[in-house]
């Protein structure tokens, strides 16, 4: 019989290695001021040119603002004390298909939406603390003040 | 001990959902497209379809109201400067056959190299395309060449090729509808398309 921990240290080498191929959903284009990238248990700086994978959450400080593009042209851009994570995002670049979705905890966001929300808009998500929004081919702004901190 | 009022009014905020405030507002598209936006909060729904119609969520409630350029701006405006720019696209032709420019799309070459050095960090996807000369397979490679010639020049030009991707599609996708076994320029072509 297999015991349960080898199984469980199978399911971890497996996932980990399907996290280190799994391909990028985006890449950041600009930064200002403080940008850091939350990965797992990683803080990483964020600068122009890094990649954005799926679960990854960004955050800015308060004189801090990022511009991001997906992978299906979808652009997203924060501004200072933000915090946003990349919940879901797939995309084939030759039916367009695929799924996003993005949440907003807190701060401001702009959203220029791309091919998914043209394609499937109804695979196509941004949440904030209290609701959900759905797209129809679509340019946005949102702000989220909570008092709560994360 | 006095409890301090501006403390328990923000431990009434811990886990309550109601004082978090929630704004979002309808852009208009560049192209004046209609476009739409649907909020789902707590039972309700707004739907937004006209530029400038905005959302506002406070006390547990939706509102409807307007938020006009001056004050989008106003509230938005440092995080709209931060937008990347849009995606745009290019096309190419080649000399039948080959992957080898025509000397108009030679020259065009130099604008998207232009593009390129214009932006934050400039990511490409070349599809590849033929007429339907020859047949479905050799049609294949021969687009999945035109999209590979393309990146080795721009990779010759100083031009990552990680942030380049390349996709053949062939005679699948003709820009201009013809029978089979007609030579058509306007269908040898690589669509490059930087975002």
């Amino acid at each position: 019989m297999i015991k349960p921990q080898w199984l469980l240290a199978t399911l971890f080498v497996w996932s980990a290695n399907h996290l280190l191929a799994a391909e990028s959903a985006g890449t950041v284009k600009r930064v200002s001021g403080q940008v850091q990238v939350e990965r797992g248990s990683e803080r990483l700086k964020a600068g122009p040119g890094m990649a954005i994978f799926v679960a990854d959450k960004v955050r800015t400080g308060s004189d801090g603002a990022v511009g991001i593009t997906l992978k299906d042209e979808t652009l997203l851009s924060a501004g200072a004390n933000s915090l946003l994570s990349l919940d879901k995002f797939s995309f084939d670049q030759t039916t367009h298909q695929g799924a996003m979705r993005t949440t907003v905890k807190r701060g401001r966001l702009a959203v220029v939406t791309g091919k998914l929300a043209k394609t499937s808009p109804e695979t196509v998500e941004f949440h904030t603390p209290n609701s959900i929004l759905g797209v129809r081919g679509t340019e946005f702004a949102l702000e989220v003040n909570a008092h709560e901190t994360e | 001990m006095k409890p301090n009022k501006s403390l328990w009014a923000v431990l009434a905020c811990l886990g309550l959902s109601a004082c978090v405030s929630e704004r979002v507002v309808l852009l208009p598209e560049p192209d004046g497209k209609p476009s739409a936006l649907v909020i789902r909060s707590g039972g309700q729904q707004q739907v937004l379809d006209q530029p400038y119609e905005a959302v506002q969520r406070q006390g547990g409630s939706l509102t409807a109201t307007t938020m006009p350029a001056a004050a989008v701006q106003e509230r938005f405006g440092a995080v709209l400067a931060q937008m990347p720019p849009r995606p745009v696209s290019f096309v190419l032709y080649f000399l039948e056959g080959s992957s080898e420019l025509t000397p108009e799309s030679r020259a065009q070459f130099q604008a998207v190299r232009q593009e390129l050095a214009s932006r934050p960090v400039a990511e490409m996807l070349i599809v590849g395309h033929t007429d339907t000369v020859g047949d479905l397979r050799g049609n294949d490679a021969l687009s999945l060449e035109r999209a590979s010639a393309m990146r080795e020049a721009l990779k010759a030009e100083g031009i990552d090729p990680g942030a380049v991707e390349v996709a053949g599609r062939g005679e699948r996708e003709l820009l201009v509808k013809t029978g089979d076994e007609v030579a058509e320029p306007r269908n040898r072509r690589v669509v490059i398309r930087i975002r």
